[in-house]
C-alpha cells in the first residue's frame, strides 16, 4: 500500500501538485487519470523518488519515504517495478538481457543459472517465450511493452508503476496489456499504480481511480462509480470521446 | 549566468559520477564495451590521419627548405617536434571530439529521450556512474592511441621524406634525435590524459542534461563537439604555459 498525504510539488514557482491525498491499495489496479498537464506524471515521479516534493508525505506500507535510510531506499528500489510509456528498453541489449538486467544488478554471488531460469519463467508469463535473443528494435510495440512488464516484475516487486502502458497500441493489444497487468497484480499481490488517458482501460481494470485536474485530486472512486457520477469535472473528461458521449446519452435516456 | 550554471552542473555531474558505484561485475563489462567503442574503434581513423599528416608535415618542410645552409635533417626535427608536441595530442583530440564526443553525446542523449536513464534511476542505479564512469576509465587508455599516432606520424614523415628523395635515411634518423628533450614527451602525455578526461566528460554532460527529442539529440552532439574542442584548446594553452614556459 502506498499513501500520499498533502503532496505539493512545483516547478519554477508554478505549483503542479496542490495537496494530493490518496491511498493506493495493495492487490488492486490503482489508476491515475486526468488530462495532459494535470500532474499525473509528476505525482508518479514523486512516488518513485525521481522528484522531491516540497511538502507532504509519501508512505510505503506505513513508513514515510523521507525517513528511509540509504539502505532502505536501495531495498525499496528492488521492490519497485516500472513500465515506462515507451517501454524504455535498453536498445543495446537483447530481450533476455533486458529482463535479466535488474537481477544482475541486485543478486549477490553467482546465480547466473537461477537468474536465467527466472527470466525464462517471466518471459513465458508474458507470452514472449522464444524472443530471448531478439533486440528491442526487432519486436513490435506491444511485445516491447510486454518485455517492459517482464523486466518490471522479474524481481518480484511489491509495487508496480505503469506510465500509460497501452499508449500507441491498437485496441486489442491494449486490452491484452491491461489484462496482463491486472492478472499480475493479483497473482503477485502487489500495489499497482497506472497512469492512463484511456477510458477503455478505466472500464477494464479501474479497481480504484484517482482523477486529477490542475494538480488537485478532483474525484476518486472505481470503474462502476465513474460512469454514474454527475460531477461535471469528471463527466467532461470521461465523455470527451464520441463513443462515450453516446454511452452517456443512452444512460441518460435510460436505455 | 547560463555558462556559470552549466559549469556548476558539469562539476556536480562529475561528483555524481564517482559515488554510489555500480556492481563490479557489471562495471567490468561496461568498461570493456567502452574500450572497444571508444579506443579500438578509433584506431583506424587515427592511424590513417596520423600517417598522412606526418607525411605532409615532412613534405611541406622539405619543399620550403631552400636555403643550402639549413641541414636537411631539419625536416625530421620539424616533423618530430610538431607531431609529438601538438599534432598527435591536440589535433587528434579535436578530431576525436567529433568522433568519440558525438558518439558519447548521442548515445547518452538518446537514452535520455527514451527514458532509459529514468529506468536506471528507478532501479536504484546511479545512472551517472553507470553511464559516465566506464567512459572515463576507457578513455584513460587514450594515451596509447596518441602514442600510436606519434609513431605513425613520424613513420609517415620518414616515408615522405626518404622515399620522396628529400632526405637521406641516416640524416632523417639523425634529425629525429637532434636536441631531443624527453620532458616534451612527458608534457605531451600529461595533456593527453587531461584531453582524455575532457573527451569523456564534456560530451557526456551534453547528452545527460539535454532536453527534448531526436532533433535535440543532434543539436546536443554539435554543441558537445564545439565545447569539447574549445575546452581542449584552452586546456592546451594553460598546460603549455604551465609546463613549457
Amino acid at each position: 500500500m502506498i499513501e500520499v498525504k498533502d503532496l505539493h510539488k512545483g516547478f519554477n514557482g508554478e505549483e503542479v501538485l496542490k495537496g494530493i491525498n490518496f491511498t493506493f491499495d495493495r492487490s488492486k489496479t490503482n489508476l491515475i487519470i486526468g488530462q495532459s498537464g494535470s500532474g499525473k506524471s509528476v505525482l508518479l515521479k514523486c512516488m518513485l523518488g525521481l522528484f522531491t516534493p516540497e511538502k507532504g508525505i509519501i508512505e510505503y506500507d506505513g513508513k514515510p519515504y523521507a525517513e528511509f535510510t540509504d539502505d532502505e531506499k536501495k531495498d525499496l528500489s528492488k521492490n519497485i517495478g516500472m513500465v515506462f510509456q515507451g517501454g524504455a528498453l535498453f536498445d543495446s541489449m537483447t530481450v533476455e538481457e533486458n529482463v535479466l538486467f535488474p537481477l544482475r544488478m541486485f543478486t549477490k554471488g553467482n546465480k547466473k543459472k537461477e537468474n536465467l531460469e527466472r527470466v525464462r519463467e517471466v518471459l513465458k508469463r508474458v507470452n514472449l517465450d522464444g524472443t530471448e535473443d531478439k533486440m528491442p528494435s526487432e519486436i513490435s510495440g506491444g511485445m516491447q511493452k510486454r518485455v517492459s512488464i517482464a523486466r518490471a516484475i522479474v524481481n518480484r516487486p511489491k509495487y508496480l508503476f505503469c506510465d500509460e502502458p497501452n499508449s500507441g497500441l491498437d485496441p486489442k493489444t491494449a486490452t491484452v496489456i491491461d489484462n496482463l497487468i491486472q492478472e499480475i497484480t493479483h497473482e503477485y499481490d502487489i500495489t499497482t499504480i497506472i497512469i492512463t488517458h484511456d477510458m477503455n482501460s478505466v472500464l477494464e481494470i479501474g479497481q480504484k481511480i484517482a482523477f486529477l485536474k490542475d494538480g488537485v485530486l478532483a474525484w476518486k472512486g472505481d470503474k462502476s462509480q465513474i460512469f454514474k457520477t454527475d460531477d461535471e469535472t469528471v463527466t467532461d473528461f470521461v465523455y470527451s470521446s464520441d463513443l462515450f458521449k453516446k454511452v452517456r446519452k443512452a444512460q441518460l435516456q435510460g436505455l | 549566468m547560463n555558462y556559470l550554471h552549466s559549469i556548476g552542473e558539469y562539476f556536480l555531474m562529475l561528483k555524481g559520477t564517482f559515488h554510489r558505484m555500480t556492481k563490479g561485475s557489471v562495471l567490468r563489462g561496461l568498461i570493456l564495451k567502452e574500450l572497444d567503442d571508444l579506443i579500438i574503434g578509433s584506431m583506424g581513423i587515427v592511424s590513417f590521419l596520423s600517417f598522412f599528416i606526418g607525411a605532409v608535415v615532412a613534405l611541406q618542410t622539405a619543399l620550403n627548405l631552400n636555403n643550402p645552409l639549413i641541414p636537411k635533417s631539419l625536416v625530421a626535427f620539424a616533423a618530430r617536434q610538431s607531431i609529438i608536441l601538438e599534432f598527435a595530442p591536440t589535433f587528434i583530440s579535436i578530431i576525436m571530439a567529433g568522433k568519440v564526443g558525438s558518439y558519447i553525446t548521442s548515445s547518452i542523449g538518446s537514452m535520455n529521450v527514451t527514458e532509459q536513464i529514468d529506468a536506471l534511476e528507478v532501479m536504484g542505479i546511479n545512472s551517472l556512474n553507470y553511464l559516465v564512469f566506464p567512459k572515463i576509465v576507457a578513455m584513460m587508455f587514450y594515451p596509447f592511441v596518441i602514442a600510436i599516432s606519434m609513431f605513425l606520424g613520424i613513420l609517415g614523415a620518414y616515408t615522405a621524406a626518404v622515399f620522396g628523395g628529400f632526405v637521406a635515411p641516416d640524416l632523417f634518423v639523425q634529425g629525429l634525435q637532434d636536441d631531443f628533450v624527453p620532458f616534451q614527451l612527458v608534457y605531451a602525455f600529461i595533456k593527453t590524459f587531461l584531453f582524455a578526461f575532457i573527451l569523456a566528460t564534456v560530451p557526456a554532460y551534453h547528452g545527460y542534461y539535454m532536453k527534448g527529442g531526436a532533433l535535440e539529440v543532434g543539436e546536443a552532439s554539435t554543441t558537445a563537439f564545439v565545447w569539447t574542442s574549445v575546452v581542449i584548446i584552452i586546456t592546451n594553452y594553460i598546460v603549455t604555459q604551465l609546463l613549457l614556459s
